[in-house]
């Protein structure tokens, strides 16, 4: 496989695939913002989720699609809690 | 937080699979968890534990028909320009695809986000191929809602729960849990699925794409299985709430509407199919292009390629003759083994490695 393909590859993995990791948001300009992925920083459209900086967000095809919340990261975290308690 | 790669914490989750003493076929609808089942080798891991998951219609680049990929070769070959993801440019169509037609002169670009085709709108008028589910409609639709200047969608994006349905439906393999997609989850929220849960009287679990993840759901179900149950469950929480992103939700309503639809592999599906709304025609390809578009007959699917059987999961990829000798990432022959999220190209690309 060319160089190209790979990079091709590598590229539509970032865009197509669902990028399970959330983003910080670090400015946000209108409805755009840019988005921290531990020092790579990409921009992201903010327009489907109410955000402010600070926020960890899940990022698809550019746009953010879902605030994460300390509330859900427990409910994560319960759910695997519940099933030690049980198994 | 907690691990969640953790090789104990999974050692566990499939030891209590195990002691469950079950036997379950698992279908998914997603590529991003077909990539973490196989890239982490839990298909075989879960198979000692008596499950077996199967990828059904969840590539939104494999299920665009072959009429679809053609409408997009017609208006490239007319000298409309054309954006789109990576993948759907090597999708064959007959002995053509984008990518020749881009070769010979076409204006085909690839673009990392809808925000790159309007871009290429700034200067040129510019067709955008609308490919994906719920999670990437919305970026089109919010885009047409800003109503660019020399831009149009064509639209092949598609509902997931539709298309679950018709599976069921057809029965054609047994199904005894179904795995949610993640994201489309993320948008759509736990509820379109308990009409299914409740007709087809089987077990649905939104699952995240973290190795565990995909455990802790498979175990979820395992369970409900074992206890007689059929509900929703929700693993993935903390990206997924009951009534979903209701933002998104309302701006695909808003551009969009159900119409029925082909899925490659598949018998026409009812209202499956995100249509423009006539409110929209301004925008929509399909309205402004229709004479080039009209009367374009469907070529066969690629000779020898059973992409049908693998999307509707009859098959796994390794039982297609020409998987990995004739067909390959860098020599696709049809959709499931070009688009990353096909279940040919991860097989391959994991196997091979
Ligand atoms: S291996 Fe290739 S030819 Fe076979 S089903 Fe997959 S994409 Fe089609």
């Amino acid at each position: 496989m060319n160089t190209e393909s790979k990079a091709f590859i590598v590229l539509g993995f970032l865009v197509h695939m669902c990028l399970a990791i959330p983003g910080q948001i670090a400015e946000i300009h209108g409805t755009k913002a840019v988005v921290d992925y531990g020092g790579i920083t990409r921009e992201a459209d903010v327009s489907l989720v109410d955000v402010k900086k600070g926020d960890y967000v899940i990022v698809h095809a550019g746009f953010a699609i879902h605030v994460l919340n300390k509330k859900d990261a427990e409910e994560t975290l319960k759910i695997f809690e519940e099933f030690f308690d049980h198994a | 937080m907690l691990e969640l790669r953790n090789r104990k914490v999974a050692e566990r989750i499939v030891n209590q699979i195990k002691a469950l003493h079950i036997n379950l076929k698992i279908m998914h609808v997603c590529g991003t968890h077909q990539d973490t089942i196989v890239r982490y080798g839990l298909d075989h891991l879960l198979k000692t534990c008596g499950v077996e998951v199967i990828q059904g219609p969840g590539c939104p680049v494999c299920v665009t028909t072959p009429l679809e990929i053609q409408q997009a070769i017609a208006l490239a070959e007319n000298g409309v320009t054309i954006a789109t993801f990576g993948d759907m440019v090597r999708v064959p169509a007959g002995d053509t695809s984008l990518e020749k037609v881009r070769a010979e002169g076409g204006d085909v670009r690839i673009v990392y986000s809808i925000d790159d085709a309007r871009a290429i709108a700034e200067t040129k008028e510019v067709v955008f191929l609308g490919v994906g589910f719920e999670t990437t409609a919305p970026s089109t639709a919010v885009t047409v809602l800003d109503e660019p200047d020399n831009f149009s969608v064509l639209s092949f994006h598609r509902y997931i729960p539709p298309a679950l349905d018709a599976l069921l439906e057809m029965g054609e393999i047994k199904i005894d849990a179904i795995l949610c997609p993640g994201h489309v989850s993320t948008i759509i929220g736990a509820l379109p699925y308990v009409p299914l849960a409740e007709k087809y009287g089987i077990p649905h679990v939104i699952a995240g794409f973290e190795p565990l993840d995909v455990l802790m759901a498979v175990y979820m179900m395992a369970k409900q299985v074992q206890e007689g149950r059929h509900e929703v469950e929700n693993e993935y929480v903390r990206c997924v709430n009951t009534e979903g992103n209701v933002k998104a939700q309302k701006v695909i309503g808003e551009v969009f509407e159900p119409a029925d639809a082909s899925w490659r592999g598949f018998p026409p599906i009812p209202q499956s199919k995100m249509a423009m709304r006539k409110k929209y025609a301004a925008y929509d390809a399909a309205e402004i292009y229709e004479d080039v578009l009209e009367g374009i007959e469907e070529l066969p699917e690629p000779k020898g390629c059973r992409c049908g059987d693998v999307l509707r999961g009859v098959i796994y990829p390794q039982q297609c003759p020409l998987f990995g000798r004739v067909c390959t990432p860098s020599n696709p022959v049809g959709p499931c083994m070009v688009s990353i999220e096909g279940a040919c190209n991860i097989e391959y690309r994991y196997k091979n490695d």
